[in-house]
């Protein structure tokens, strides 16, 4: 066991866990914030996606021990992100959901595309959010709403 | 439009309470479904009445849905049905999904469930009800309170509006109307009423599952909770004969690790305070395990087994017509056909978990179940209570597909048997997404062998065809009524009750016994059975040199109504690009019934990086009433992106030496975004029918349709699946 | 030309090579052509093994895996070998390995560029002369020359972490390349020594 100081969301956070637990678990258990989701451990579905220094990281592989001072942004902060924002709004606006429990980790993969490509292409979208599960199969309805999104942003939306 | 007559007894109980607004129950007599109803007669309990309508002081209109939701929409497809006979204020609705209790029975069924795309099918009318009679107690009310007539009464937007202009919120009249009879009899809305059913009404859970505000059962957090996981035999049905755990109880934060029984064969629970050191001992346990006496099922002696098995006849389903027509059609306009299925895990997005509290002559409990009912059953017997001594908790789930309905309750039982150990704690039991790929409850493989003989007409004259599959439902409580001469149905739906005229069919089956466990898998023996009709169709098209539409329709009996609607809506809707597709692309074409709704699906397909690219998928649906169009839209576009587990390379359980190969989304590989079509255009036929379900009739069409594409392009049928080349 | 006199020509140009090899390091060793040839393959044995050819592919994705099959979650290539926004390489590889989950890491997780594919876009590998050829060619190999090349073995931490690769999500040791880092040194300053030869088609 060893403490950690993070920065999630902005707030300082102290936790005393293994060193080894993945930033996923101190995220959902440690910290409660279980908007991060539990997909597969093994970083292959995406459901665990964060920000971590900015980059979009799978947090089911990252020990505690890895992540240093870097800043962590989870789901829930990005109803007050400026990119954040406009992607959950285009999300709803095309009734992207349905069991809704990949949704986390896509809108911070969407949200990492459109910070770096504010008009992303379909090989863009395909590229970036190609590794991001989603069982129910709402893909056709991710690419509307990226696409929503991204015309929202440009109109100088944020 | 006055409510049909319901065979079943049934009647509304009212209560007000202050502090809550009117409670509106229907109290279901379960000895009133007969033997429709999987359960025993003489299990029906009396329990206290539950609400379905809340109607809060501030207004707010709280609606409880029967059924889980499992990202089908039910959540807001019932409760829109209801408000909207209610006249309710849709932006002050509410919806929860209800706990388990006799009340929220499926009205045909007769158990708490939601599986067979039954949800709307089922709970139509009587949504629309209980929405009606609510309305009319709420209009009694302000008629007595203006001395005036119901009739003379209007209502809107959660307001009744009086002859001379008086006005009264529902939340205002809510204490006076539950002092009012509840109506035996209620007008419903005639469809031109509708204010929501029939629109394209947005999600009500959207946000919150877009703003990681939404629990799901694993989310769950109850003061003093313990996390446990549970290591399985690697052979289904072994047992545990030794346990090395000192390396795993050196693990801090873990409080127990004891043998327990499984639904076949023993393993071992790990306690921890939180998940991580729990998955951390388990891994470090050394468990010797006992498989004697326990058949170790291997993947390459199975599909020997099943080749065998279908090259003979088996139980014989239909018979039809001339049994010897085949032998008279020469050899050269006969086709003999094979065709695989592997295993397919669910693998639904949200890993297993349930949670459970026991309290020695009471217990809680949180699921994200499709079987309220059986789950609550299994739980109380695990702990030695009544069912209704265990509070069960619905909660949101992330996906199911079949795979959270399990007559046997595995996982609820390993919860409970874990929770009896450490009672007055609440054990929040997790399977890993390894305990889930590996831990069986797949759809079953399949052989097919199929042998037609072409007429001259291009037509099919003859077919013949056996079916080889464990039977999903021998040993499971829809044994009496789903088995009818050792025939298991759902093995051969999709087949036996085919719309094609096929004068001299047929058809038999095998239901060999393996020792993996089995499960349904979103739209059951359809995955397989439509696969094999609309492959081979559509090569009988081909090789009558007639378009894929046409032929079709030409072969459909004329009471096919739900596919040849479709089907026409198909032509039309692709006439723009079908025949006119790039180099390289080819059409693909399917249709199939399943669950009383007709699908018709074409895909425009190329082969990319060794793949298929699925550049468009154009549907067109007949589910009766589209209760809500963009519900239907959704579960099409996205329902074929699931089917296409069907084609993916990776996309196949195997065994060897009895233990399964696979372990995680690395070996068993579902659909990503570039497997899936990159647009899905939804048409729906116009229609006043009762709805039929849309849950799983978007899987049977699509990967035929793809796989025909294939055949065009490469000339190519491929019979075996999952596609690792094309 | 008769084969007798080609061969004969191919002797003369290698000992006149190897002269000029060995005028080259006249502080070392003399290293003959055809030691920096055995050398070479030494160094090809390495490069080839899965710990590095894993990220030396001709195709838009990574391998991973003593079978190298393709890399879990599509991740691709991006345009300059680092990943794509949302799928960056160091998103999950972190600067050092994470062995309680099975992920390795180092600094600057990236692929190498396309010039620097030592398989084809089968995923197979290239032979012993095409990665020579590749490894040589200093307007494909970020300019470095013989020196250079041992540098990048020494020291660059992506190289060394081939003998460091960490442990796999089931706890087990990843396999290492077929010779330590230091015989895979030595391999390669014998190989620079010769003047880097390549073998013949």
């Amino acid at each position: 066991m060893a403490i950690f100081q993070l920065k999630v969301n902005g707030e300082h956070r102290e936790v005393n866990v293994d060193p080894s637990t993945p930033l996923l678990w101190v995220l959902r258990e440690d910290l409660k914030m279980t908007g991060t989701k539990f997909g597969c451990g093994i970083s292959a579905c995406g459901a665990c996606t964060v920000h971590v220094g900015g980059i979009a990281t799978r947090s089911c592989i990252v020990p505690i021990s890895h992540i240093g001072d870097r800043p962590i942004v989870t789901i829930e902060a990005m109803a007050a992100d400026p990119v954040g924002r406009v992607v959950q709004n285009a999300w709803v606006e095309e009734d992207v959901v349905q069991c809704g429990y990949c949704q986390s980790g896509q809108i911070m993969a969407a949200v990492a595309l459109l910070k770096v490509t504010r008009k992303p292409t379909e090989q863009n979208i395909e590229e970036s959010m190609g590794g991001n599960l989603c069982r129910c199969g709402t893909y056709p309805r991710i690419r509307a709403a990226i696409k929503t999104a991204a015309a929202e942003l440009s109109k100088g939306g944020a | 439009m006055v409510a049909p007559a319901i065979d079943r007894r049934g009647f509304l109980r009212v209560s007000f309470a202050a502090a809550t607004g009117l409670l509106v129950s229907l109290y279901l007599d379960p000895n009133a479904f007969g033997q429709e109803a999987p359960m025993p007669a003489q299990q029906a309990k009396v329990y206290p009445p539950d609400a379905f309508v809340n109607i809060r002081p501030d207004g707010k209109i709280v609606i409880q849905v029967n059924r889980l939701e499992f990202g089908q929409g039910v959540q807001t497809a019932l409760p829109m049905v209801l408000a909207d006979e209610m006249d309710a204020d849709w932006s002050n609705v509410i919806a929860e999904l209800a706990p388990a209790a006799d009340v929220y029975k499926d009205p045909l069924f007769g158990m708490q469930m939601v599986g067979g795309s039954g949800s709307i099918a089922h709970s139509f009318t009587q949504y629309r009800e209980l929405g009606a009679k609510t309305r009319a107690m709420l209009i009694a009310a302000a008629a007595d309170r203006w001395s005036t007539t119901p009739d003379k009464c209007r209502t809107d937007a959660s307001t009744v509006r009086g002859p001379n202009n008086q006005t009264a919120t529902y939340a205002e009249l809510a204490a006076d109307a539950a002092r009012k009879p509840v109506p035996a009899k209620v007008n419903l809305k005639s469809a031109a009423e509708f204010k929501l059913v029939g629109k394209r009404v947005k999600r009500l859970d959207s946000r919150p599952k877009c703003n990681g505000s939404l629990k799901f059962g694993l989310d769950l957090d109850l003061p003093g909770m313990k996390v446990a996981v549970v290591a399985h035999p690697p052979v289904f049905g072994a047992r545990v004969k030794r346990i090395v755990d000192d390396e795993a109880r050196r693990v801090e934060g873990v409080t127990n690790i004891f043998e327990i029984p499984l639904a076949k064969g023993t393993g071992v629970a790990v306690v921890a305070d939180k998940f991580w050191p729990a998955k951390q001992a388990r891994s470090r346990l050394k468990i010797d395990w006992d498989v004697t006496g326990v058949e170790q099922p291997d993947s390459s002696e199975l599909w020997t087994r099943y080749r065998q098995l279908g090259h003979t006849p088996g139980l014989v389903a239909v018979n039809r017509g001339d049994a010897n027509a085949l032998d008279k059609i020469a050899a050269n306009n006969r086709i003999v056909a094979e065709y695989e299925f592997p295993f397919l895990a669910h693998a639904p997005m949200e890993p297993l978990n349930t949670t459970v509290r026991f309290d020695g002559d009471r217990a809680e409990a949180w699921a994200g179940s499709q079987f309220q009912t059986f789950d609550q059953m299994a739980i109380a017997e695990v702990l030695g209570l009544k069912p209704e001594q265990v509070t069960f908790h619905t909660e949101m789930a992330g996906g199911g597909f079949g795979r959270r309905a399990v007559t046997d309750s595995h996982i609820q039982r390993e919860a409970a048997v874990i929770a009896k150990r450490l009672r007055g704690t609440p054990v929040k039991l997790v399977w890993t997404r390894e305990d889930d790929v590996q831990g069986g409850y797949y759809r079953p493989i399949h052989y097919h062998r199929v042998e037609v003989g072409v007429g001259p007409d291009g037509l099919p004259a003859a077919w013949r065809h056996v079916v080889v599959g464990q039977s999903l439902l021998m040993g499971t409580p829809f044994e009496s009524f789903a088995i009818k001469n050792g025939i298991d149905e759902t093995a051969i739906e999709g087949t036996n009750d085919t719309h094609y005229n096929l004068p001299n069919m047929q058809l038999s089956v095998h239901h060999p016994k393996v020792n993996v466990p089995v499960l349904w898998w979103r739209s059951v023996g359809h995955t397989h059975n439509a696969f094999v009709m609309e492959t081979m169709i559509d090569e009988l098209a081909t090789r009558a040199r007639m378009d894929p539409i046409a032929y079709r329709r030409k072969l459909l009996k004329p009471d096919a109504k739900k596919l040849l609607g479709p089907l026409d809506l198909l032509d039309k809707a692709t006439a723009a690009w079908r025949n006119k597709l790039p180099r390289g692309h080819a059409l693909g074409v399917s249709c199939h019934e399943s669950f009383g709704t007709g699908v018709a699906c074409a895909v425009d397909v190329s082969i990319d990086n060794k793949r298929p690219r699925i550049h468009r998928a154009t549907i067109a649906v007949d589910c009766g009433i589209a209760v809500n169009p963009l519900t239907v839209e959704s579960q099409f576009q996205a329902g074929v992106g699931f089917g296409l587990t069907q084609l993916v390379p990776k996309g196949a359980i195997t065994l060897k030496n009895g233990m399964v190969e696979q372990r995680n989304f690395d070996g068993y590989a579902p659909p990503y975004i570039i497997d899936t079509p990159m647009t899905v255009d939804v048409h729906i036929v116009p229609s006043s029918e009762a709805p039929t379900g849309c849950g799983e009739p978007p899987v049977p069409v699509i990967s035929p349709a793809v796989v025909n594409a294939l055949g065009r392009l490469t000339g190519k049928r491929h019979r075996t699946l999952p596609l690792v080349t094309i | 030309m008769p084969r007798i006199r080609a061969g004969l020509l191919v002797s003369i140009v290698v000992v006149v090579v190897s002269w000029i090899g060995a005028a080259r390091f006249a502080d070392a060793d003399t290293t003959t052509t055809a030691q920096g040839l055995a050398a070479w393959e030494q160094v090809y044995s390495v490069l080839t093994s899965p710990r590095c050819i894993n990220c030396h592919t001709a195709t838009n994705y990574p391998q991973q895996g003593d079978d190298r099959h393709r890399h879990v979650a599509n991740v691709v290539r991006g345009p300059d070998g680092t990943g794509v926004p949302g799928l960056n390489c160091i998103g999950c590889h972190q600067e050092t390995n994470a062995d309680s989950t099975g992920v390795p890491g180092g600094r600057n997780w990236h692929l190498a560029p396309l010039s620097m594919r030592w398989q084809d876009t089968n995923d197979r590998a290239l032979s012993s002369a095409e990665v020579c050829r590749a490894v040589t060619d200093r307007s494909k190999n970020d300019n470095l020359d013989g020196p250079g090349l041992l540098k990048h073995h020494e020291e660059e931490p992506l190289v060394k972490w081939a003998w460091n690769p960490g442990r796999k999500p089931d706890g087990s040791a990843r396999t290492l390349p077929p010779l330590t880092h230091e015989q895979f040194i030595a391999a390669t300053r014998r190989w620079v020594e010769a003047g880097t030869p390549c073998p013949g088609r």
